[in-house]
């Protein structure tokens, strides 16, 4: 065998490219979950006293609930006592103050990563917020932003320095026991991003977060709270990725985004969770809440997503349109191969008069995955004039993979306008065989189909996201033919 | 450069190739004529490697290698380019990228680094010309939409672009106008060359009026029973099919 290790090294990083494990110092609270573990965890991170009363109400209530089990997803029940939940990469002292403190291993976890925490951010315009396990480590940029007078920083900080405000908004979009996943997110989240654009403020740079799980056995539940005052703009990017570990890992994140008048928010994501292998082991539970109050008049919340990753995906990103004229857009790629399960969609729900909904669903299955759209649009009594378009495309790759699509419309308002489209189609044959016929690998005339399909889906994303997602595509469907 | 031996080749347990020879070299335009269902859409598909096509005897050497041997896209990428009669659309994917990407395959397969996008672009607007299609389809998704008379005129520009070894044209002249025939044509022989042969398909006498073969062969259940020279063509036009004892055989079977 000719084969070099490099070559072998070189193989493995195709299977998944993120699947290393950072050799840091950790500080890991032990599995199992209980008060003490929330009130050591809401002591730790100095948080102010109503936020330990609000963890604790989340926590009881989720004591009372049962997980769901309406989803088309089937994994065996998540033990919710041999998690972790926390891990901090160990510091000597406090909180790094620069990125000279933080620690080089992590540094280099991150270049890996391809996040450009050092100069490559300035260049790519990008500030980042990166939460390791269940900390922010670093967030960049902070001097051009508190300029303009945002506030772009770990949600833990943000409790310790503009309280006022987090306790106004957290839970406002996502009640504490909203969902099962949410209120436990709720009890014992440790970090996450915190966003606010004062009024008329256009936000000078996209904002950036990766997460990443590192550490064995632990759950992340980032929280992310974002607030676009009256007439400002932000664009939003988040990221993430995991190491290939046999066991499942658990992520429950929830996501709240608050718009008053006129705001506009572009909330875009990369999910890239490890999948598991290709016999189903392993892999990331993404059980997370997403969900947007447009509560000003005009106001405009776009969700774009690009879903390859996680053993399971249960998501739906959301828009309340509660101010007149305000819009809602869901824009989704999800690509399932081997074993992998989603269960995706979006709700819009209507409240405003004239508000208005754009849905379009890409659903991309391969091997012997399952992948769901599930979608409700809803028009309350007061949805005078609102509209709603829909748009739900499945595509087969071979024929062990399934397809679904669970479109619920609820209508209170007659003068409401609906517009529902589904086509399920295959990469046909004949579309292979004229690629071939041009001298195309077959796995590269795959992924130009897929992302040819994708490509409404696409143009919505930031210029290096979009880059970022093709080539997800393509290693994500390495092996799905032949 | 293509020689096929006994060739036999059926769909889905329906025969038919039944034993076809044929010799082409380079710097021929070989014409192969006649009524559907006699094979000869079969026979472009089995050269280039339809998986749907068993080949069940035979042999078929092109350049000195065994055809059969080579998965489709190294028969593409060793100069063989099929014309498609049906071109199927790719949804999304843009025209300039799939040449692209077609270009730089077959670059690659030869050692040559990738064509950027800049100097692409500029080729294939260049091409499109000579086909007489707006740059601006360049843009749209492959075959999306396209008329069927740009589809036909895409697949010789790709055959332009590619610069294949041998082109087969499996029916370029069905469905088109006299212009665009014309155009089309103009296009097959620009690709006449001495080191490049020509394999065309057709049913009708009309594209030969345009593009003058060297050899036409009359196929007939899926073998070739008369061959001869650009006369046979227009003595097929003038008696039909009926001439040599064949049946234009149903339509049901079409290709």
């Amino acid at each position: 065998m000719a084969t070099t290790d490099e070559e072998v090294r070189e193989l493995i990083k195709r299977e998944y490219e993120h699947g290393f494990v950072t050799e840091i110092e950790s500080e890991t609270f032990e599995p199992g979950l209980n008060e003490d573990v929330i009130r050591r965890l809401s002591d730790l991170k100095q948080e102010p006293e109503f936020m330990l009363e609000w963890r604790l109400k989340a926590y009881r209530r989720w004591l009372e609930m049962d997980e769901p089990e309406w989803a088309h997803v089937d994994y065996p029940q998540v033990k919710f006592d041999d998690i972790s939940y926390y891990s901090a990469p160990k510091r000597p002292e406090d909180m790094p103050q620069s990125l000279d403190e933080v620690d080089p291993e992590l540094l280099k976890t991150y270049e890996k990563l391809g996040i450009p925490l050092h100069e490559r951010a300035k260049l790519a315009g990008v500030a980042v917020d990166a939460v390791f396990d269940s900390v922010s480590v670093a967030t960049t940029f902070k001097e051009p932003l508190e300029k303009a007078g945002v506030i772009f920083c770990p949600i833990s900080e943000a409790l310790q320095k503009h309280p006022e405000l987090v306790k106004k908004y957290l839970g406002s979009v996502v009640p504490v026991a909203d969902n099962y996943y949410a209120a436990l997110n709720s009890a014992v989240f440790s970090d996450g991003s915190f966003v606010y654009i004062p009024k008329g403020v256009r936000c000078p740079l996209e904002l950036s977060t990766y997460f990443r799980i590192n550490a064995a056995n632990t759950g992340q539940f980032e929280r992310t709270l974002i607030i676009a005052d009256a007439g400002s703009y932000v664009s939003y990017l988040e990221g993430c990725t995991a190491p290939m570990r046999d066991e499942n890992q658990l992520h429950a994140a929830v996501v709240e985004l608050v718009l008053l008048d006129d705001a506009q928010i572009k909330y875009s994501t990369v999910q890239n969770w490890y999948p598991g292998d290709e016999t189903g082991k392993g892999g990331i539970y993404n059980f997370v809440t997403k969900r947007a109050a447009c509560i000003g008049k005009n106001s405009k919340v776009s969700w774009t997503q690009v879903e390859t990753g996680s053993a399971i995906t249960w998501k739906y990103p959301s828009c309340i349109l509660r101010g007149d004229n305000s819009v809602g857009e869901f824009y989704s790629v999800a690509l399932t191969h081997n074993y992998q399960q989603a269960d995706t969609g979006t709700k819009m729900i209507h409240i405003g008069k004239n508000t208005s909904s754009t849905v379009i669903s890409k659903g991309i299955s391969a091997g012997r995955s399952s992948n769901a759209y599930r979608g409700l649009v809803k028009f309350n009594p007061g949805a005078e004039g609102a509209r709603n378009f829909t748009q739900c495309d499945s595509l087969l790759i071979g024929d062990r993979c399934g397809a679904h699509t669970f479109p619920y419309i609820e209508s209170k308002n007659k003068s409401a306008i609906v517009e529902h489209e589904a086509t399920t189609s295959k990469v046909s044959d004949e579309q292979m065989f004229l690629c071939r016929q041009r001298g195309i690998e077959p796995e590269q005339a795959v992924s130009m189909i897929v992302n040819g399909f994708c490509k409404e889906v696409f143009k919505e994303l930031p210029m290096e996201f979009a880059v970022e997602a093709g080539k997800l595509l393509e290693v994500s469907l390495e092996g799905s033919v032949g | 450069m293509l020689s096929i031996k006994n060739l036999h080749a059926c769909v889905e347990d329906k025969q038919i190739l039944n034993g076809l020879n044929l010799e082409i070299k380079a710097g021929e335009v070989h014409a192969i004529m006649g009524p559907n269902g006699s094979g000869k859409s079969t026979l472009s598909q089995v050269l280039a490697g339809n998986e749907a096509f068993d080949v069940t005897k035979g042999e078929v050497t092109f350049n000195g290698d065994n055809l059969l041997d080579l998965p489709t896209e190294e028969r593409a990428r060793e100069g063989l380019f099929l014309a498609f009669q049906y071109p199927v659309e790719i949804p999304g994917v843009s025209n300039l990228q799939f040449l692209r990407t077609s270009v730089n395959a077959m670059r690659k397969h030869h050692g040559i680094e990738d064509m950027n996008a800049a100097e692409f672009m500029k080729l294939a607007k260049a091409i499109s010309k000579q086909v007489d299609l707006d740059p601006a389809f360049l843009k749209r998704g492959v075959n999306e939409g396209f008329s069927g008379g740009e589809k036909k005129r895409n697949e010789v520009m790709q055959a332009l672009l590619l610069q294949p070894k041998l082109a087969i044209l499996d029916e370029t002249d069905s469905g088109l106008d006299i212009d665009a025939l014309k155009v089309v044509a103009d296009g097959v022989n620009a690709l006449r060359a001495s080191d490049r042969a020509i394999l065309m398909i057709t049913h009708y006498q009309r594209l030969l009026d345009h593009i003058v073969p060297d050899y036409v062969h009359v196929l007939s259940t899926g073998k070739i029973i008369k061959s001869g020279g650009p006369e046979l063509a227009l003595e097929l036009e003038a008696k039909g099919y009926g001439w040599l004892g064949i049946e234009d055989q149903a339509a049901a079977n079409h290709g």
